[in-house]
């Protein structure tokens, strides 16, 4: 009477599959899979074609591509992605500035995240450092502890010209050490937020 | 229904307070309120263009979202939080550990002088251990720009027995909701002297109470 009974719980483990709301909640709210109808891409993340790494890799030195990437490992140094997104797992852990297009955070960045479009701090994030992006996404539950600054929105550049040293193919590289084991297989999930400002 | 129409409004209400003041926001748990000194330090902060904004709260997308609608820096840093991290403590003879200042404060709000606009110290006073209280406010009035603000809130001993450590949220220029965060305790009651001390180095200091027994105190550097 005076209830709807709740939707089935959707499957799927809540650190890797975020959850959606149209507004900041308890952080112990439970995890839904709908996309947010009013938080829409200009390119959204694509898991099934970015390049994965796996939470039992450990970076010492610079991780740059120009490709998608998830990273669910251990980066000390820095990382760039130029111009594409980079989505930092739940089991990452980053000592490192970020530079990339979007970032989303669902580990924990000691850092500064310079995000040219977007950043997107999820509820399971800790990040310390400063963020520096034109819009920003924070989920209710995130740590955060350093400085937001919003750069005024310019000119968006196509994403398809690349700095002129990048290659034509897509690529990550490493450069210092890197010690490697099994791809953790991060599953993709819904990403979306819960609170964008412009 | 008649006579069991306001007994029930009141059960969903709270008490007979006007909707407005202790209306519940939305999750469980959230209270919102009216806030005259949130009122005047939006009013004051419209007025600086790109000002740098210090949040001592826990972390508040709310906040963060609000703040930099004014088009200028937002830093973030929960001291009560951090005041609590077991790095910042230094092992006495008696066993027990006591917090360093100087080590906490190598770790945190460590700005430039004359950095911030303005400041929004919510409750943290009341919550933060005793021997980070006045070097706090000592460090704030360091990194203000002179003619910055300051934002805090000190619960009177009519509030004290049901306070709690909240996070604050923004919910409009004027409003704010609070929400529960912790068990953490009072740690004291500051008097209007205390305060007057506390804040000694600032060139004024308006006081507002509000309803629910906070006083609420914007002081400007």
């Amino acid at each position: 009477m005076w209830k709807r009974p709740e939707d089935k719980p959707q499957s799927g483990s809540p650190s890797t599959q975020p959850g959606t709301s149209a507004a900041p909640s308890n952080s112990g709210a439970a995890p839904r899979e709908n996309r947010a109808p009013d938080a829409p891409k200009p390119e959204a993340f694509r898991h099934d074609v970015a390049a994965h790494i796996g939470k039992s890799v450990l970076v010492k030195g610079e991780l740059s591509g120009s490709e998608d990437l998830y990273f669910d490992g251990e980066v000390e140094g820095s990382i760039d992605m130029r111009d594409h997104s980079l989505v930092i797992g739940p089991n990452g852990k980053i000592r490192a500035n970020i530079s990339a297009r979007e970032i989303t955070v669902h580990g924990r960045v000691e850092g500064n995240v310079s995000a040219s479009e977007r950043a997107e701090l999820k509820k399971s994030c800790v990040l310390i450092g400063d963020v520096s992006t034109q819009r920003i996404v924070i989920e209710d539950g995130a740590f955060f502890k350093g400085s937001v600054d919003l750069k005024k929105e310019g000119k968006p550049e196509p994403r398809s010209k690349t700095s002129p040293t990048v290659s034509s193919q897509p690529s990550v590289s490493v450069s210092g050490t890197a010690n490697s084991g099994a791809n953790s297989g991060a599953n993709s999930g819904a990403q979306s937020s819960l609170l964008e400002h412009k | 229904m008649s006579h069991a129409e306001p007994l029930l409004m009141r059960w969903f209400r709270g008490s007979g307070a006007p909707r407005s003041a202790t209306a519940e926001a939305g999750a469980a748990g959230r209270q919102a309120r009216r806030s005259t000194g949130l009122t005047e330090f939006t009013r004051v902060l419209a007025s600086k263009e790109g000002a740098a904004v210090l949040d001592l709260g826990p972390t508040s997308p709310a906040n963060i979202s609000f703040l930099t609608g004014f088009g200028g820096k937002v830093c973030n840093e929960d001291v009560v939080h951090a005041s609590r991290e077991p790095r910042y403590f230094t092992p006495r003879e008696d066993g027990t550990a006591a917090i360093d200042p100087e080590k906490f404060f190598a770790g945190n709000l460590n700005h430039p002088e004359h950095t911030f606009d303005a400041v929004l110290c919510w409750d943290v006073a009341d919550f933060l251990t005793e021997p980070l209280v006045k070097p706090l406010f000592a460090r704030l009035q360091f990194m203000m720009k002179p003619k910055g603000i300051l934002l805090a809130f000190f619960h009177t001993k009519e509030a004290a027995p049901h306070a709690t450590h909240s996070r604050y949220n923004i919910v409009s220029g004027e409003s704010l909701e609070f929400e529960r965060r912790d068990d953490l305790r009072l740690q004291r009651i500051f008097n209007n002297r205390h305060m007057e001390n506390l804040f000694q180095g600032f060139s004024s200091l308006k006081f507002f109470l509000a309803r629910d027994n906070v006083r609420e105190l914007l002081a400007v550097r």
